[in-house]
């Protein structure tokens, strides 16, 4: 494990390639408004007109042909959903039809952010330490998912988040002392200090409080989505959670009514290998969370949640769709947690020490030189 | 019902508060003469089963709402729902079999006058219900949630509790799920068993956030629901499924609202209070004329219609004028609401040194067919 994670910091990987983005260039889709997206009433799937005739299934349940063969079907026919990414380890670009051309203060933005979070993190996380606040979650290894996805997003996209996502709000401009002020439940809190740190909220910045029950946000998310279409606007929602938090029935329940209720809403599962202790092979045996989507009928992906640019482009591209066709995407990031996942409790995991910050720095400082001539 | 009979004369001619009064098994909606006892142990005389006999009681025809017309508790609600999707374009309504009207046809026609996109099935999954219930109401959108019986209603538990009733609390008022209203079928119907009988109000009447109202009659029905949805907060909202068909009153057509957290005192009396919420309001009601008639005592019937917040103002002011108080429920006695009520008046100082306060309620063991009356057989 450390010797994959020292190579896929997501802020080192995305800045090796600052140099390759050219300015200027169209972003992939960037631009482009939806036009004015008819609301499908008739796209509510019909169940097959019968004809007893033919010699084939004629139930109302499920549309298929006859097999006279006794045989399961396997749970990974293939090898895993394969990972969509953008870019190597070594952060070039391998196929540059997917370069999404992000224009160099775009990109600068995503690095100057996720090395924010990290820094808010760190100084956090040490007053949890040192008995200032009570409790803090840190966002180390995931800052790509953050980003990535929330730049994204529309400004009036509605987030409903778990509890790791703290760079989407940063990214959306919640100030630090904003932040600060939850943690620390003072008077500048905009949730009046009622809750533990880390549970972040902003009706400005169209990012749902954070509660503390897992994936209950996810069947909210969808009807946040089905009110939304109604409304007939260019606006989408984002619901992220863990893969945790996908075992819960909430996270069922919301995948089911979101396909069946054609909700323009994006899934975004953050895949860090862990819930706490429980690593994923206790968590499920399918094919992780991206292979459930097609069981619920919805178009599913996974991403390297590291590479910030394919990150970008996969929610790019499902909001788009999510908008213009009103139905949901499921997007699973594979990425690590790579700390300790809460402060309070001493889970030490040998495979999840934070990233050798040294190698980092350097190569901030090596890229900086090369960004600034 | 006959347990309410039984502690209601017992106790009127008992000095002493009789606490602790045991678990009574469920019998019968019916009221029966029985003689005095000296004992106060239930279980001295055999329990006879009783026979069936429930009256709905209509009230006056409202004249203050304009006009009226007949209709029975699932019509005044189909009327409330198609008032506010008349008036509130971003209402919808939904559930497990809505679209076709419903399993008591509470939303016949409504899908063919106002559209698929607002009236519509979900999947069959109450935590799904609620939580995207909660969702459509944090986007600016009037939920209106029905789950198909209140027995239900427990998968969605976490989503009410921890979630709707937390939301506006726990963000500091940035987002809240004012705009939702869950709808269930609620209480004892005489053939509903285990699961189709619940009257579960008194586990959500210890939530703080939620409000829980149970109706008495359609033009109760109505116009609670619609305060409910009004309302600013999540609410539950109880229609006692035995009145569905059995309560037909003339029901205003014209949108109109009842305060919630406001009880009703339907009948003045002075030697004893009753309450009941629901269909217990009507037994209270011949209770209380059977009282009358029998042993000259004058009841005051008091319809709670709001459990939470409930009214306590209104409940006080009637002990202290009786001094004495007997509540009565079909839920399990233990934890049940009328526990809330009796212990909140009797540390209520100025209801009078002592009241003395009883509870009838449904038993230990869930809703049996055997030992539920038969509606319609006597």
């Amino acid at each position: 494990m450390a010797a994959i994670v020292s190579s896929v910091s997501p802020a080192s990987k995305m800045f090796r390639t600052c140099f390759h983005a050219a300015c200027g260039a169209a972003a992939l889709n960037a631009s482009r408004l939806p036009q004015h997206r008819a609301f499908r009433l008739n796209a509510m799937h019909r169940q097959q007109p019968f004809d007893s005739t033919l010699e084939k299934p004629q139930f109302p349940g499920a549309s298929a042909e006859f097999v006279d063969q006794l045989e399961f079907i396997e749970p990974n026919v293939i090898s895993g959903i394969p990972v969509y990414r953008v870019m190597d380890r070594q952060g070039n670009i391998i196929n540059p039809s997917q370069d999404p051309q992000l224009p160099k203060d775009t990109v600068l933005n995503f690095y100057q952010k996720m090395t924010l979070l990290n820094t808010m993190d760190r100084i956090l996380y040490e007053s949890q330490r040192q008995g200032r606040i009570s409790f803090y979650m840190t966002n180390y290894g995931e800052e790509g998912t953050h980003i990535g996805s929330a730049a994204a997003l529309e400004p009036n996209d509605m987030v409903f988040g778990q509890y790791r996502e703290a760079g989407v709000l940063m990214y959306r401009g919640f100030p630090l002392d904003s932040f600060m002020a939850q943690c620390y439940a003072n008077t500048d809190d905009l949730g009046k200090g009622r809750q533990m740190p880390v549970h972040y909220g902003s009706r400005d910045l169209n990012f749902v409080t954070i509660s503390s029950p897992l994936a209950t946000q996810i069947p909210q998310a969808v009807g946040a989505a089905y009110a939304i279409k109604r409304e007939n606007i260019n606006r989408a929602v984002i619901c992220y959670f863990g893969e945790g938090a996908a075992s819960e029935g909430d996270a069922h329940a919301g995948f089911n009514f979101s396909a069946t209720l054609e909700c323009p809403l994006i899934f975004f599962c953050r895949n860090n290998g862990y819930a706490i202790s429980t690593p994923t092979n206790e968590q499920y045996r399918g094919d992780g969370i991206a292979a459930r989507g097609p069981g619920y009928g919805m178009l599913s992906i996974r991403v390297d949640g590291n590479d910030v640019f394919a990150v970008y482009n996969v929610t790019k591209e499902a909001r788009r769709r999510a908008v213009a066709e009103n139905q949901p995407f499921l997007i699973e990031a594979m990425t690590y947690r790579l700390t300790k996942l809460v402060t309070q409790k001493n889970w030490y995991l040998k495979s999840s020490f934070p990233i050798d910050m040294n190698g980092k720095a350097m190569d901030v400082s090596f890229n900086q030189r090369n960004v600034l001539h | 019902m006959a347990a309410a009979a039984r502690l209601f004369l017992r106790g009127i001619h008992s000095k002493c508060s009789v606490s602790g009064v045991s678990t009574v098994p469920r019998t019968s909606f019916g009221p029966r003469l029985l003689k005095l006892s000296p004992s106060c142990d239930p279980y001295t005389k055999a329990q006879r089963r009783h026979a069936a006999h429930f009256t709905f009681q209509p009230d006056l025809v409202p004249t203050q709402y304009g006009p009226t017309q007949k209709m029975n508790l699932f019509q005044s609600i189909t009327s409330a729902l198609d008032n506010t999707l008349s008036s509130d374009p971003t209402a919808v309504i939904f559930g497990e079999d809505v679209a076709f009207g419903g399993v008591f046809r509470c939303t016949v026609g409504l899908r063919d006058k106002y559209g698929k996109d607002r009236v519509f099935n979900t999947p069959l999954c109450e935590q799904g219900i609620v939580g995207f219930g909660i969702g459509v109401a944090v986007a600016g959108a009037t939920a209106i949630a029905e789950i198909q019986f209140a027995d239900y209603i427990y998968p969605a538990f976490d989503q009410i509790v921890n979630e709707a009733a937390k939301y506006r609390y726990r963000s500091g008022n940035l987002f809240d799920c004012g705009k939702l209203t869950i709808r269930a079928p609620w209480g004892c119907v005489g053939h509903g068993s285990l699961y189709h009988s619940q009257s579960p109000e008194a586990f959500f009447a210890h939530c703080p956030g939620i409000k829980v109202v149970v109706p008495r009659s359609p033009v109760q029905a109505k116009g609670l629901l619609l305060s409910c949805i009004a309302d600013n907060n999540p609410c539950i909202f109880f229609e006692p499924k035995i009145l569905y068909r059995a309560a037909v009153e003339q029901v205003p057509t014209e949108h109109y609202t009842i305060t919630l957290s406001q009880a009703e005192v339907v009948e003045e009396g002075s030697d004893v209070t009753l309450i009941a919420w629901g269909t217990q309001v009507h037994v209270m009601k011949e209770v209380a004329q059977m009282a009358q008639e029998k042993l000259g005592v004058s009841c005051e019937v008091i319809d709670l219609r709001t459990i939470l917040p409930w009214d306590v103002e209104t409940v006080c002011k009637s002990v202290v004028k009786t001094g004495r108080l007997l509540i009565s429920h079909e839920a399990p006695i233990t934890g049940g609401f009328a526990a809330e009520i009796s212990s909140t008046i009797q540390g209520h100082g100025g209801a009078g040194a002592y009241p003395s306060c009883h509870r009838a309620g449904g038993g230990v063991h869930p809703e049996l067919v055997t030992s539920q009356s038969q509606f319609g057989k006597s």
